[in-house]
């Protein structure tokens, strides 16, 4: 016992071994007690029927009747469940695409460009839980969009827009998904916030060599981009991805009934089945876009 | 030779690129800034302005009764002493448990490490709501794997609307979002040039001295932002603020009881039937109120924010 201790007589490597694993036993500790124990008590109480009294949990074995309730009883799951997940389908490519172009715009020379930048990386520190849902219930805003005119950044003639592009000949689908876009264009920019530091951050770590160069042989600023700038942030796009997925978490509808069912109903069993389930479509959903994603990822190492 | 150099096309094409940027930027500094441009302009109304044609952003009565009545209220000044410790003490325990996380897994490598190292991306994955049940059934019945009620006879401890929950999920970086401040300690831990390691080792100094000696000034950019991140969070949840502390006066819950409470307040006095709009208008200033604690923060250390996390590594 007194040898592990005695860390001058082991060499540095294992002296960094141990050391690492107490530089990383509060972390484990956490891990265990707050998340992997609930973790597994949550599957548990999902395959169960959970009961609270005042003597604590009863919990029975009841196989998967929870998941069966929730999937065909329950009211609300499965329209909660698809809206989670079509909102998250429909705003991932349009927030990582957006934060990508303001982040090659905000990495250009111009005049208040530090202005521009700590305006745009305000969500980061605006947008949360509370805040926008009271914002969303507020009258005043409302009122005053319809008042002053402003329902032009609401609509931004949207109505006109639409025409225009229908005329263009473009397809119905891809229209309304881009007028709906626009519509939405507060919530996107808020949304924003995290992912234009990272691609930022990702573009100025590209040497200006590969820039000089590729102008010294008449590319473009168009080309550029999709040449140079587009492969060397594409890894940054799936973590982008992946993290604008993981930040809806927080609250959505389906968060929000998870809750209730747990906290005001008091169903802990049907409340973990919910979660589980929520759980398993984000898991496939994250699957599924970091393979497509990592296919077309260029590493430049 | 001037004239034609000026109406060169290459020069249109870049006075054209400047000026679309220029209204793009300044469109959506426009619809970020409208929302809390909106809510100034609100918080000095008076009730009258509400319903005068004239007024759009410019008061014609200023006044402060908004402010005095959210203050009032929210019950402002301790909400904001606390939610001020709250946040304070977690981002100092998260950053200190994180940092030590993160090094471990980038230069500290052990047996079985690289398989822990996937528990942390495990609880970035792993949606909170997933683990929030058993978390608070944990929480609410605190026993510590039958240790504490040994100490107490017999008694576990309820740690709801205590700070405790905070803190032992801060001081063990488990909290809001601690996962990915671990991920960026050690992106830019192992960005760090081994040899910078080796000379410290060479001059006698241990891992631990390594650490807090060298590495630790060397990270700075990255301290910062996770300072802020995890401040900036905690200050803004609502998800685990109103789980753990129902009744503790923080920010997230009085601002989510505002309405409600709102309704009381304004409801027993004279006009039984309270206006809606005034009560939006009130609880307008209650959010700005919540928020105008970061904004000045921001306006102080967004230069700082923007710079540092160009250089944490969150990237390399």
């Amino acid at each position: 016992m007194k040898s592990i201790l005695r860390l001058d007589r082991r060499s540095y490597n294992e002296q960094k071994a141990i050391m690492g694993f107490f530089y990383v036993l509060p972390w484990l500790l956490g891990f265990i007690f707050f998340f992997l124990i609930p973790l597994l008590s949550s599957l548990r109480y999902s395959l169960s029927s959970v009961q609270a009294n005042s003597d604590g949990l009863i919990v029975h074995f009841s196989g998967f009747q929870n998941y069966v309730e929730a999937l065909t009883v329950n009211t609300e799951f499965n329209r909660s469940l698809a809206d989670a997940i079509m909102n998250m389908v429909i705003n991932v490519p349009l927030i990582v695409i957006f934060s990508l172009f303001l982040a090659v715009l905000l990495n250009q020379k111009f005049i208040g460009r530090s202005l521009a930048r700590s305006i745009f990386f305000l969500p980061v520190i605006l947008a949360s839980g509370v805040i926008l849902s009271l914002e969303s219930t507020s009258l005043i805003q409302a009122v005053n969009d319809q008042n002053a005119g402003a329902g032009a950044i609401q609509g931004l003639g949207t109505f006109e827009l639409e025409g225009l592009m229908l005329d263009a000949g473009l397809s119905e689908w891809v229209v309304n998904y881009l007028t709906s876009a626009v519509s939405r264009i507060y919530s996107i920019v808020s949304q924003s916030g995290v992912q234009i530091l990272i691609f930022l951050a990702g573009i100025q770590t590209i040497s200006p060599q590969l820039y000089e160069a590729s102008k010294m042989e008449g590319a473009t600023g168009y080309e550029a981009f999709w040449k140079i700038t587009f492969p060397m942030v594409s890894p940054l796009i799936l973590v982008n991805s992946i993290y604008t997925i993981i930040d809806s978490f927080s609250n959505n509808a389906m968060t929000d009934l998870i809750r209730e069912t747990g906290f005001t109903q008091f169903n802990f069993g049907l409340s973990s089945a919910m979660a589980w389930l929520y759980f398993a479509a984000v898991a496939l959903i994250l699957a599924v876009s970091s393979y497509l994603i990592s296919k077309k990822v260029f590493y430049y190492d | 030779m001037h004239a034609t150099r000026l109406l060169s096309p290459e020069r249109w094409k870049k006075w054209i690129w400047s000026f679309v940027r220029l209204t793009l930027i300044a469109g959506l500094s426009f619809v970020i800034l409208y929302p809390v441009l909106q809510k100034i302009s609100t918080a000095f109304k008076a009730k009258s302005d509400l319903y005068s044609p004239i007024v759009v952003w410019l008061p014609e009565n200023y006044t402060l009764d908004n402010f005095v009545k959210a203050i009032g209220i929210m019950d402002y000044w301790q909400a904001l002493l606390n939610t001020f410790s709250l946040s304070a003490l977690t981002t100092i325990l998260t950053a200190i448990s994180c940092a030590l996380a993160g090094y471990g897994f980038a230069r500290l490598k052990f047996k079985g490490s690289q398989l822990l190292f996937a528990g942390v991306i495990l609880t970035i994955l792993v949606p909170p709501i997933t683990i929030l049940i058993p978390v608070y059934l944990n929480l609410k019945d605190f026993s510590l794997m039958g240790l504490i009620p040994l100490l107490t006879g017999g008694k576990s401890v309820n740690l709801l609307n205590t700070y405790w929950p905070f803190i032992l999920t801060s001081a063990t970086a488990n909290s809001l979002k601690a996962g990915l401040y671990i991920f960026i300690f050690r992106q830019f831990f192992r960005g760090i040039p081994k040899e910078v390691e080796e000379a410290a080792y060479i001059d006698g100094a241990g891992v631990g001295k390594t650490f807090y000696r060298i590495m630790l000034p060397n990270a700075i950019p990255s301290i910062v932002t996770v300072l802020l991140f995890s401040f900036v969070w905690q200050w803004n949840d609502s998800f685990f603020t109103t789980t753990y502390l129902t009744s503790s006066k923080v920010m997230a819950t009085q601002l989510g009881s505002l309405p409600y409470n709102l309704q009381i307040l304004l409801e027993d006095g004279a006009n039984s039937k309270a206006d809606p709009f005034y009560l939006s208008m009130v609880q307008d200033t209650g959010i700005l109120l919540a928020i105008l604690p970061l904004i000045i923060i921001y306006l102080f250390v967004q230069r700082y924010f923007v710079e540092s996390i160009e250089r944490t590594g969150i990237v390399g």
